[in-house]
């Protein structure tokens, strides 16, 4: 049995982030769009807290609300005149994507609730069987750890991903 | 009245759908790049739904949505530096009017 409070908090995050990802995907104003994408990406490192995972909210907060929309909306003022709006959309290609994203979250929802394991726990039973609360030495250790269930490799492998990445943006976006 | 997985996992669907929409619809780029972080972002959060339902034990699935935040991070600063590029060779960021890969 979930406390009331937690409903709630569920139900108006979970409207907001649907709403917020339908108005980023059809406002004409791409600006907007990125805002409404914010909202998105806050709303889920809320559901992040709500499961217990503290510091993949925090990560998600930091990283895709903080970094990622600064890129985003420095890359729309570069690239865009204020007040702008899209063109219209072609019949076709709305009816095609009205046909794909419908077909598609039809037959996943079908699928799901068809799905044989979804029928258990609830939230707090859920979090009560994880034990205690992740710490940050728990998640440190598995990160740079070397034995099972531990991630030194991809973890090296992403630092020098995000270092090929720096050089590339550099290279990519230099003047000739 | 209950949280159950399939509770966290409808909006996930509906975040994805949405993505799906805005990738086929949109001409601009950076518009279909905020599609593509919406259909990303749906897929991280069904990592950690079935992490904390299914395995509540352990935190596979929180550790993999860490790297694929920081791998889309890097994602997303190059196709935002390409299409920086773009615009300087042709004014504008639509793809129909991307024809040639050199300029």
């Amino acid at each position: 049995m979930d406390s009331v409070g937690n409903i709630i908090l569920y139900f108006v995050v979970a409207i907001v982030m649907v709403i917020s990802a339908y108005l980023a995907v059809t406002t004409t104003k791409i600006l907007r769009a990125a805002t409404y994408l914010l909202f998105s990406l806050i709303c889920t490192a809320v559901f992040y807290f709500q499961l217990g995972y503290q510091f993949l909210g925090a990560v998600q907060i930091a990283v895709y609300a903080g970094g990622i929309m600064v890129l985003f909306v420095f890359a729309i003022i570069l690239t865009h005149k204020p007040n702008e709006k899209s063109a219209p959309l072609l019949a076709h290609r709305k009816f095609t994507g009205i046909a794909a994203s419908v077909v598609g979250a039809a037959l996943l929802l079908v699928a799901l609730f068809k799905m044989p394991l979804v029928k258990g726990i609830s939230l707090s039973q859920a979090i009560a069987y994880g034990g205690p609360q992740l710490t940050m030495h728990d998640i440190g250790t598995a990160l740079v750890g070397s034995e099972k269930f531990q991630y030194l490799l991809p973890f090296e492998a992403v630092s020098v991903l995000l270092l090929a990445c720096i050089i590339g943006g550099v290279v990519i976006a230099r003047k000739k | 009245m209950d949280i159950s997985i399939l509770w966290y996992l409808v909006p996930s669907i509906l975040l994805f759908a949405c993505g799906v929409y805005g990738f086929i619809t949109r001409k601009n780029m950076i518009a279909m790049l905020i599609s593509l972080e919406l259909m990303l972002n749906s897929a991280d959060l069904n990592f950690v739904i079935f992490n904390r339902y299914l395995f509540p034990g352990s935190m596979e699935g929180m550790i993999f949505t860490l790297f694929a935040i920081a791998i889309a991070a890097a994602e997303t600063a190059i196709a935002i530096a390409l299409i920086i590029n773009i615009y300087r060779a042709i004014g504008n960021t639509n793809v129909t009017d991307i024809k040639e890969m050199k300029f």
